[in-house]
């Protein structure tokens, strides 16, 4: 009886921290856009070397 | 990449032999299929961007060509209604249409960061919109046009509606989830401890314990997790009807009661797990339905998708008159615009001054432009495909013919013969029954037993809860949701699946539904020495700068370096010209007859749009420009009619258009030449005989008879404001899934009555022993989850047995594949 009393409250008192952290993030947006944050970082890294030569269309396709 | 290119880079669309555009990427060459496609794709590779390519899942959507001037956007005063200043800057709030994939999303960020003073831009895949935040270095007008050149059309919002409804709402019931989910899992688990206890024996004052734990945390999951069911009954009773809603609140409020009122009495049994996991599962369902709703598009919106962002207003200065670009929400009667070719008229009126064609094919169905002169009307929403003409305004905003059919629309569907739940009806009239029942069994018992009485009466009323009864059938319609958008359908409307089960006749709309909704070369009969192919070349090589409909047929630009010298249109006619130092003529019979020394006795011309070429000796080749089939249309109307369903097209066409099509598909029941009224006649028509119609369509003229059919269904690439209307939108833009979601929705049906026979059962052989008090409450409560859990898994049955559904390609493979088929190109890039 002593170990639930104490052991109750504290699983308690965990499932109240994660739902405050829950609440947390659905106030702040993150569960606004669940696709594109995932994109960002996988191509972040090779963001480019800005535009350097510029392309140009051409009427017939290459040899 | 190989020159046999089959389709295009950018929008994936077959290019079906036309010779293809080519764009230089970073490090690659890409075909793509107009000038469209050809300018995004050049844009992304300037900016450095081709990753999009990489990593979108979708093929883009083809590029509108836009001719909004954004200028008008720089306007201080309409920036003050459409902007908010941020402690940054300016912010707005837009939606954009065209994203296909979180790669889009992307795109567009990246794009707009580049630009000087752009602060902030973040773009929301799910909901479409995007907010931008900028300095003093940047204008909003150069934010549009990048946009827009990417393809994409960006759509301002006013400050008051940026979407914040739809974001509110997913919020809190992410949070009532949330909070329904801790809840009955926490007490689930004090729950299995007393259910043990209750076998081998506990401690008194543990269980007390244990019961108030169970309460003190069921009760926010109650109070909040149950609000919208409780406010939703409340509700429906002050309008004297009965929703879902009441019976959930009764059996809720039932339960719970009881179970604080034993707590409070130290006896009797709790069924707060019950009723923790009874709100978690219909918080689920409820989630399910919404994320469904919010992807389709609000009606309000709509209308203003329809038209041009900007419009060419015309001022009478000191000078002279001169062009303004105003937004077309500024626009006022009387005020006279100018509507080059290409644009789309902004808003009803008169023409002053000129002649055109107009491609009506939106608004009225009809897949050839119709010619308009001076003193003629041009309706809003049309698109100029002729010369520029000089419109007076009659008519804007709300007052246009387009916005008339929006009315026409939301009261259509306010008429529009309802789908009863089948659970509604079964639970609520269960319930008054139980109700009767535990009044009398409360009777019989105080008569003969008092101390028996309580019990008897609450295993009576527990284990009638009707709990199995509401999730028979919402988590029936859940798992159908689910299962029917993997396989490229998407669910707007709860109510649709249970319609699309009861569906006797099917009627389809033609252009843009059963047919492609453009022109194309639908067969090429060489008459002189000429190939077919040598014929196409010519024929592209002089339709190259013509802007007639039927022109764009030929494809943009003709392969192997034909050019076209000395090109002469003649109006009515055709266009004449010289390739290769030979003198051609393409367009009417009478018109290249001009040039051929004598032609042959005539052919039978009996087709809608024959177009010929000749040369000097000859006619060389005929044409018959159709808008041609959907490939998959004769199969997906045949696997419909092997349903046993009727068929019927609707088509605002010409007669001898649809009966080519009804024919291709094998149809006999067919109208043409009606009106968005007309169609909704018919369709109110048939409902009268007891027929329950399934309407298939795409244009604005389709959005009043989808809003009064029992079902809608709307093809992904249709008007926004055809979207909006629909029950179900056909996502890859392909009716290859339609027959599909006929069968899952018939399944779904079947599911959704075991689970009520199910339910009633276990109700019928409980109830009468909790009567006679055999049942325990304990065991009343564990049965009462069961048959919860029972009807739950059963419906789940729905999602995993989805690729057998339909024998043949699913629309989830042929959406795959498209996707999949612009990578062995970027493999090859990259090896």
């Amino acid at each position: 009886m002593t170990l639930i009393a104490i052991l109750i409250p504290v699983t308690l008192l965990l499932a109240g921290c994660g739902l405050w952290g829950f609440f947390w993030a659905v106030r702040t947006g993150q569960f606004d856009d669940l696709e594109s944050p995932g994109w960002e970082i996988l191509i972040d890294e090779r963001m480019p070397a800005a535009a350097t030569s510029m392309p140009t269309p051409s009427p017939e396709p290459p040899g | 990449m190989s020159e046999s290119a089959t389709e295009c880079f950018h929008c994936g669309e077959a290019l079906a032999g036309r010779p293809p555009l080519w764009v230089d990427l970073q490090d690659s060459r890409v075909p793509v299929c107009c000038p469209g496609c050809r300018a995004a794709a050049q844009l992304i590779g300037e900016l450095g961007l081709d990753d999009f390519y990489r990593f979108r899942t979708v093929p883009s959507a083809k590029p509108v060509p836009s001719t909004d001037e954004w200028s008008a956007y720089d306007d201080p005063q309409l920036q003050d209604t459409l902007t908010s200043i941020d402690e940054r800057g300016r912010a707005a709030v837009l939606t954009i249409d065209g994203m296909t994939c979180a790669a889009c999303s992307w795109l567009v960020t990246r794009s707009l960061q580049q630009i000087e003073g752009v602060v902030q831009a973040s773009v929301n895949t799910a909901t479409g919109r995007a907010r931008i935040v900028w300095d003093a270095r940047a204008r909003l007008s150069s934010l549009l046009q990048v946009i827009s050149d990417l393809g994409y059309r960006p759509q301002l919002m006013t400050a008051s509606n940026a979407g914040a409804q739809v974001k509110d709402e997913r919020r809190a019931l992410l949070k009532r989830l949330a909070v329904a989910g801790f809840g009955m899992m926490q007490v689930t688990m004090f729950a299995v401890a007393m259910y043990a206890g209750e076998l081998q024996g506990m401690e008194a004052d543990v269980r007390t314990y244990l019961r108030l734990v169970s309460l003190l945390v069921a009760t926010p999951v109650m109070l909040y997790g149950g609000w919208p069911y409780f406010s939703g009954a409340v509700q429906a009773v002050a309008r004297r009807s009965v929703t879902m809603d009441v019976p959930v609140s009764l059996g809720l409020l039932l339960a719970y009661t009881a179970s604080v009122f034993d707590t409070w009495r130290h006896a009797g049994e709790v069924y707060f797990d019950s009723v923790t996991m009874f709100i978690f599962f219909l918080t689920v369902a409820r989630y399910v339905e919404m994320v469904a709703r919010h992807r389709s598009t609000q009606v309000s919106d709509a209308l203003s998708r329809m038209l041009p962002a900007t419009a060419h207003r015309l001022v009478l200065e000191p000078e002279g008159e001169v062009v303004r670009s105003v937004a077309v929400t500024q626009l006022q009667t009387g005020d006279r615009v100018l509507v080059r070719a290409g644009e789309v008229v902004p808003a009803d009126g008169e023409i002053i001054d000129g002649a055109t064609l107009f491609d009506e094919s939106m608004l009225s169905g009809e897949s050839l432009a119709v010619a308009r002169g001076c003193g003629e009307r041009a309706t809003a929403g049309t698109l100029n495909v002729g010369s520029p003409v000089r419109v007076r305004v009659t008519a804007a905003g709300r007052a246009t013919i387009l916005a008339s059919i929006v009315a026409l629309l939301n009261r259509a569907q306010a008429e529009r013969p309802r789908i009863t739940r089948a659970g509604d009806r079964l639970a609520s009239r269960f319930l008054i029954r139980v109700l009767v029942g535990a009044t009398l069994v409360c009777a019989f018992w105080s008569v003969m037993d008092p101390s028996r009485a309580f019990d008897a009466t609450l295993a009576v009323l527990v284990v009638a809860c009707p709990c199995a009864f509401s999730l028979a059938t919402l988590v029936a319609v859940a798992s159908a949701n689910a299962a029917l958008a993997r396989r490229g359908v998407l669910v707007t409307n709860a109510d649709a699946i249970e319609g699309l089960a009861k569906v006797t006749r099917v009627v389809f709309d033609k252009t843009g539904t059963l047919t492609n909704g453009r022109m194309s070369v639908a067969a090429c009969t060489p008459r002189g020495t000429l190939t077919a192919n040598h014929c196409m070349n010519i024929a592209a090589a002089l339709e190259v700068g013509s802007e007639h409909p039927l022109a764009r047929a030929f494809g943009n630009t003709p392969q192997g370096g034909l050019e076209a010298t000395q090109v002469r249109v003649v109006a009515g006619g055709g266009v004449a010209g010289a390739v290769d130092g030979r003198d051609y003529r393409i367009g009417t019979r009478a018109f290249v007859a001009g040039l051929d020394r004598g032609p042959a006795a005539s052919d039978a011309g009996d087709s809608d749009a024959a177009i010929y070429l000749a040369s000097r000796d000859g006619v060389l080749a005929a044409f018959t420009v159709a808008d041609a089939p959907r490939p998959e249309s004769a199969a997906a109307v045949g696997s419909i009619r092997d349903l046993g369903l009727g068929i019927e097209i609707l088509s605002g066409d010409s007669l001898a258009a649809v009966r080519r099509v009804a024919l291709h598909c094998g149809v006999d029941t067919f109208s043409a030449r009606q009106s968005p009224s007309d169609k909704l006649e018919r369709v109110r028509a048939l409902t009268a005989q007891g027929e329950f119609i399934a309407m298939v369509g795409d244009g604005i003229n389709d959005a009043p008879v989808l809003g009064g059919a029992g079902v809608s269904i709307a093809m992904s690439r249709g008007s926004a404001l055809t979207l909006a209307g629909a029950d179900l939108i056909l996502v890859g833009d392909s009716l290859q899934a339609l027959p599909g979601a006929f069968v899952l929705a018939r399944r779904a049906t079947r599911v959704i009555r075991q689970n009520l026979v199910w339910a009633a059962a276990y109700n019928l052989t409980a109830m009468p022993l909790a009567a006679i008090g055999w049942v325990p409450p304990w065991v009343a409560a564990i049965g009462m989850s069961l048959s919860s859990m029972v009807v739950v898994l059963n419906s789940l049955r729905l999602i995993r047995g989805v690729p057998a559904l339909v024998a043949g390609v699913g629309p989830a493979a042929a959406i795959t594949a498209a996707s999949v088929a612009p990578q062995p190109a970027l493999q090859g890039i990259s090896s």
